[in-house]
C-alpha cells in the first residue's frame, strides 16, 4: 500500500500522514520495520494507542481476544480519526481476505460514529467513485481491494519492496493456543515451563501477537512463500484467530468500525 | 487494482471481470461455488465453514451447501438471497478472474448494472426446466447496455431435464434468437448441473451429445475481442503534480489508446496544444504508455490544464459539449426529477447537470418505449441531459471510460443515477424560448399535412440529389407543400464560410438540422440532400426533431461507381490532390446502420427509387393522422 502510495504521487511524496494504531501487542519485529521504514522514506507517522485502555488493563491475554480487538483496535482506531479530524482513511484491506470483505466497497462510508451499514452503501460504477461526505462522515478507501493475496506476493516479487522478516520463515520461539502456534514474542505471555518449542514458522499476516498464528513453513523468502502459497489449502486470515470467535464475527467488527 | 495492465502478474495470465446473472432459484451461488470447488479453489477453513453453516442455513440437509460460500453478509444468509454485488477471485494456469456475482430479481437491476459495468464477459444463467424468463431477457438487456460484450449461457439443472439435448438445443435457439440485436460479439450456450458440476470444470459423461466446451474453459476463451489501446487517446487529468517549482506534470490514468514521447496533444476544453515531453513513472520515464496505465505527463510547452480536463490527439477529439443524450439506470427510491440539479462525475471532471428531457422509460423485460415523466428506482431511461459547464465526453459504445457518467444526489450524497452518454449535442442552453401562441401543429394544420424531414446520406455523386428532384416533383403534384435544401447551394449561402474538415462538417450539418428544424415548425417537407458523412451528425439532426419527424434515406452507391459518374468532376481533382479532405477518398464516410430505406444506388433506376420514398412517406403520413 505504501509502494502503491509512493508511485502514484510521484514525483511527488504521499501528500497524507501515516497513522498506525499500536494496540502494545504488535510484534516488535513489525515495530522496527515501521520505524525503519518511515525513517528511510521521510514519512509523516502517527502513532495512536488506546491510552484508556491500556490504563484499564485491557490485554489479548486476561480480557479475551474479543475485548481487547474491540477497544485497543477499533475504539483505537475510531479515537485517532476523530481527533486528527480526517475525513479519509485508506487501508489495505482486501476482498479476497474475507466474505464480509468480498462485499465491501472501495470507497466505505462512515457514519459520524465510525460505523458501517453493508445494507445501505453506494453503487460502485466503472472507476467513477462518489467521494462526497457531509461534515463529520469519513471515507475508508481500499484501493487494492481486488488484489488477492498471490498479487501481493508476486508484486513484492516484482518491486522487490522489503517486508517484515516474519512474513519469511525462521526458527522461533511457539507455543500451541486452541491448535494455533502462538509465538513467544516478549516475557508477558504466559508460558509453563517446557511448553515452548523452536520450529521452523512464518506468519502470513500480522496482528498482535498473542492473536496471530503462525505455520509451520520452510519458505524462507519471496519465491519459496508463492510457490507454498499455490499449494496451501488454508486461507490467509485462518491465522486470525479473533475471526474465528463466531460466524460472521468479521462483519459485526466491522459495523462497529474495525478496519 | 489488477486492472488489465497493472496486476501482479499480467504478464503471465490476463484477467478476465465477469458478471454470474440469475434468480435465486436458478442456483447462480451454487454454480460459483461449485466453480472454485472442483477448481480447487476453496481452502479447507473455507470449507469447514461452510460446512459448519450448512447445518446452520443450509437448503440441501447433510449435502454442502456451496452458495454459502458466496452470500456473506449475515441478513442476506437469513432470508437466503444475496442482496448485493459479491466479488470472487480464481484462477486457473491460463487466466485471473474476477467474478461478481449479484441477484437477479428486478428491483436488484442497479446492482447487476454496477457489476455489469466492469464486466467483460457475464454467465446467465437459465433453469432447463423453465426456458427463458422475461428476468433471463433482462439480465441480457442489461449486459448489452453496460457493453458486456461476451455471454456464456449456462442451461442449468440439466439432471432435472434427464440432460434431453432437445430442451438444451430450444432455450439456446430461443436465446440466440432473442440476443440477435444487442450486439453481443460471442454467445456460448453450455448445459450444466451445478449441484453436481457437470460440463462447469470437466465434460460430463451424461450429455455426450454436447461437444462444446465446459464453463471454465469457456471463461478462459472470453472477451478480449476488444483492445482499449487501439481507441483514439484520452487521458482525463486527474490531479496537476507539481512537487516543486521545476516539475509540473499532469496525473492520471489512461482512459484509452496510446500516447508516445513527442506526441502533440490538446486539451478539449481549451484547445490549446502542446507536446509530450516526458512520460514520468515511479520506476522510470516511459517512452510509450497505453490504456490502464497510471502516468504523469509532462509537455515542452506550457499549457494550461486542470483535474477534469481530457487530453486528447488533435484531430481525433471528443465532442466538448454541454448537452448529451444518454441512457440512465436510476438507483434509488426517490424518483429521477428532470430539471432537478444532481452532481455530475464523468471521467475526472464533476459538475452539477440536470435531465432537461426524459424521451421515454424502457420496459426492461420486453424494450418497450413507455412514456415517462420520472425514472424511479431500477428504472431505465432515455434522456437529454444538461450539464453546468462542458465536458468533454465521447459515445459509451466508442469509449467506455469517457462515455460513461454517475448522478449524485446533492443533498444526501448518494449515487442515484449511472448513464451511459450515445452522443452530444450542441445546442444553445441559455437562450430561453418565447413561447408564441401559433406553433406547429397550427401551421401543420393549415398546410393540411404532417411536417418531417426526409433526409438523404450518401457519397458525392451517389444521386441524392436527383432522386430528391424527382421525390419533391411528385409530392408537389400531389398538393404537399415542400422545401430542398441542397449541400452545394447551402454553402453558397448561410454556409458560405465553412470548409470540409471534420469541424466544418459538423458545423455545417448542425446548421442545416437547424435550418431544417425550423422548416418543419413552418409545417413543411423538408428534403436534405447532404454527405453528411458523420453517424453522430446525423443522429444529432434527428434529436431536434420528434422521433417519426426525421425520415434517414442511404443513397447506397459504391464508391467505384460515384467516381465513374463524377459529374462535377470532383473525384478526379481529389484524386489528384487538388481537394483535400474529400469523402471516400481523403475523409472517412460512416454508412447509417439502420437507415428507414436504403436504396441501391448501382441496381435501381432513380424513377424507382423515387417511388419508394414516396411510399415509405405516404405509410409515414397515414400512421401520423391515424395517430396524431
Amino acid at each position: 500500500m505504501l509502494h502503491v502510495a509512493r508511485k502514484a504521487f510521484w514525483p511527488a511524496p504521499p501528500p497524507f500522514p501515516f497513522l498506525h494504531i499500536a494496540t502494545g501487542w504488535d510484534f516488535s519485529a513489525a515495530i522496527t520495520y515501521r520505524d525503519c521504514i518511515a525513517k528511510a522514506l521521510g514519512l509523516d507517522l502517527i502513532v495512536y494507542t488506546n491510552e484508556e485502555g491500556a490504563r484499564r488493563g485491557v490485554n489479548p491475554i486476561a480480557s479475551g481476544s474479543v475485548l481487547h480487538a474491540q477497544v485497543m483496535s477499533t475504539e483505537g482506531l475510531k479515537q485517532a480519526l476523530s481527533r486528527g479530524g480526517y475525513d479519509a482513511a485508506f487501508a489495505g484491506a482486501r476482498r479476497d481476505e474475507e466474505k464480509s470483505r468480498a462485499k465491501e466497497r472501495i470507497f466505505s462510508f462512515r457514519t459520524r460514529e465510525h460505523t458501517w451499514d453493508p445494507r445501505n452503501q453506494r453503487p460502485e460504477l466503472w472507476n467513477l467513485y462518489n467521494t462526497r461526505v457531509a461534515p463529520g462522515e469519513s471515507i475508508r478507501v481500499f484501493p487494492i481491494s481486488n488484489w488477492t493475496e498471490f498479487d501481493i506476493w508476486s508484486y513484492l516479487r516484482a518491486e522487490e519492496i522489503p517486508v517484515v522478516p516474519l512474513y519469511f520463515s525462521a526458527r522461533r520461539q511457539v507455543v500451541t493456543r486452541k491448535d494455533m502456534l502462538v509465538m513467544v514474542d516478549d516475557d508477558r505471555l504466559p508460558v509453563d515451563p517446557g511448553e515452548t518449542r523452536e520450529l521452523m514458522v512464518r506468519f502470513r499476516t500480522l496482528g498482535c501477537y498473542p492473536l496471530t498464528a503462525g505455520m509451520e513453513s520452510s519458505a524462507r523468502n519471496v519465491d519459496e512463500i508463492i510457490v507454498e502459497m499455490l499449494g496451501s489449502s488454508q486461507s490467509e486470515r485462518h491465522g486470525r484467530l479473533i475471526d474465528h470467535d463466531e460466524a460472521a464475527s468479521m462483519e459485526r467488527k466491522k459495523r462497529e468500525g474495525y478496519f | 487494482m489488477p486492472s488489465e495492465r497493472d496486476g501482479a502478474n499480467d504478464s503471465e495470465r490476463s484477467l478476465l471481470r465477469f458478471i454470474t446473472c440469475g434468480s435465486v432459484d436458478d442456483g447462480k451461488s451454487t454454480l460459483l461455488g461449485r466453480l472454485l470447488y472442483e477448481a480447487k479453489l476453496i481452502f479447507e477453513d473455507q470449507l469447514a465453514a461452510v460446512a459448519r453453516d450448512s447445518r446452520k442455513f443450509g437448503t440441501l440437509g447433510e449435502d454442502l451447501d456451496l452458495a454459502l460460500l458466496l452470500d456473506g453478509l449475515e441478513a442476506e444468509r437469513e432470508q437466503g438471497i444475496t442482496i448485493d454485488v459479491a466479488y470472487r477471485f480464481f484462477s486457473t494456469a491460463k487466466r485471473a478472474f474476477i467474478a461478481a456475482d449479484t441477484p437477479g430479481h428486478e428491483q436488484y437491476t442497479r446492482n447487476m448494472a454496477t457489476a455489469a459495468s466492469t464486466a467483460a464477459a457475464a454467465v446467465i444463467l437459465v433453469d432447463a426446466r423453465k426456458g427463458l424468463l422475461a428476468q433471463t431477457r433482462r439480465h441480457a438487456y442489461i449486459c448489452s447496455l453496460l457493453g458486456v460484450r461476451a455471454v456464456i449461457l449456462c442451461v442449468n439443472k440439466m439432471d432435472l431435464v434427464d440432460f434431453d439435448r432437445d430442451v438444451f438445443f430450444r432455450i439456446a435457439g430461443d436465446f440466440k434468437a432473442y440476443a440477435a440485436d444487442l450486439g453481443f460479439a460471442a454467445t456460448v450456450p453450455i448445459p450444466v448441473c451445478a449441484r453436481s458440476g457437470d460440463n462447469l470444470t470437466w465434460r460430463s459423461t451424461r450429455s455426450p451429445w454436447y461437444a462444446g466446451p465446459a464453463v471454465l474453459e469457456a471463461l478462459e476463451g472470453a472477451g478480449g475481442d476488444e483492445q482499449a489501446a487501439d481507441k483514439p487517446f484520452r487521458f482525463p487529468v486527474q490531479w496537476v503534480n507539481r512537487p516543486s517549482s521545476e516539475f509540473r506534470g499532469f496525473a492520471g490514468v489512461i482512459a484509452s489508446g496510446a500516447v508516445r514521447v513527442g506526441d502533440p496533444l490538446v486539451s478539449a476544453a481549451s484547445g490549446q496544444s502542446a507536446r509530450v515531453a516526458r512520460i514520468v513513472t515511479f520506476d522510470d520515464d516511459l517512452p510509450f504508455a497505453e490504456a490502464g496505465q497510471a502516468v504523469t505527463l509532462t509537455f515542452s510547452e506550457e499549457i494550461d490544464l486542470a483535474r477534469g480536463d481530457v487530453l486528447c490527439p488533435p484531430h481525433d477529439r471528443p465532442d466538448f459539449v454541454d448537452q448529451v443524450a444518454a441512457w440512465l439506470i436510476w438507483m434509488t427510491p426517490e424518483a429521477m426529477l428532470p430539471g432537478r440539479s444532481y452532481i455530475m462525475r464523468t471521467g475526472t471532471m464533476t459538475t452539477p447537470a440536470r435531465v432537461s428531457a426524459l424521451k421515454y422509460k424502457v420496459n426492461i423485460n420486453t424494450h418497450e418505449q413507455l412514456a415517462a415523466r420520472t425514472l424511479g428506482l431500477n428504472e431505465i431511461g432515455y434522456c437529454n441531459i444538461v450539464m453546468a459547464r462542458p465536458a468533454a465526453i465521447d459515445p459509451y459504445s466508442e469509449i467506455q471510460r469517457t462515455g460513461a457518467f454517475i448522478l449524485i444526489d446533492r443533498v444526501t450524497n448518494e449515487t442515484v443515477g449511472a448513464g451511459m452518454i450515445r452522443f452530444g449535442l450542441r445546442r444553445a442552453t441559455n437562450i430561453h424560448r418565447q413561447t408564441h401562441a401559433i406553433g406547429k401543429p397550427a401551421r401543420s394544420r393549415a398546410l393540411n399535412q404532417k411536417p418531417c424531414i426526409l433526409w438523404f446520406t450518401g457519397l458525392s455523386g451517389s444521386g441524392k440529389s436527383t432522386i430528391a428532384d424527382l421525390v419533391e416533383r411528385d409530392l408537389h403534384r400531389r398538393g404537399y407543400h415542400t422545401m430542398l435544401l441542397d449541400g452545394d447551394n447551402i454553402r453558397h449561402g448561410i454556409n458560405n464560410d465553412l470548409g470540409f474538415t471534420d469541424a466544418d462538417r459538423v458545423e455545417n450539418i448542425r446548421r442545416v438540422g437547424e435550418v431544417a428544424r425550423l422548416f418543419v415548425e413552418s409545417g413543411l417537407l423538408v428534403l436534405c440532400c447532404f454527405i453528411s458523412p458523420f453517424a453522430q451528425e446525423r443522429e444529432m439532426v434527428r434529436s431536434l426533431v420528434a422521433e417519426d419527424e426525421f425520415i434517414e434515406i442511404f443513397v447506397d452507391t459504391p464508391l467505384a461507381e460515384c467516381e465513374r459518374r463524377d459529374p462535377k468532376g470532383l473525384y478526379a481533382k481529389a484524386r489528384a490532390g487538388q481537394i483535400a479532405n474529400f469523402t471516400g477518398v481523403s475523409s472517412p464516410y460512416e454508412a447509417p446502420q439502420a437507415p428507414a430505406l436504403r436504396i441501391d444506388g448501382l441496381g435501381e433506376t432513380a424513377s424507382a427509387a423515387a417511388n419508394r420514398v414516396i411510399e415509405l412517406f405516404l405509410d409515414a403520413q397515414a400512421r401520423s393522422t391515424t395517430s396524431p
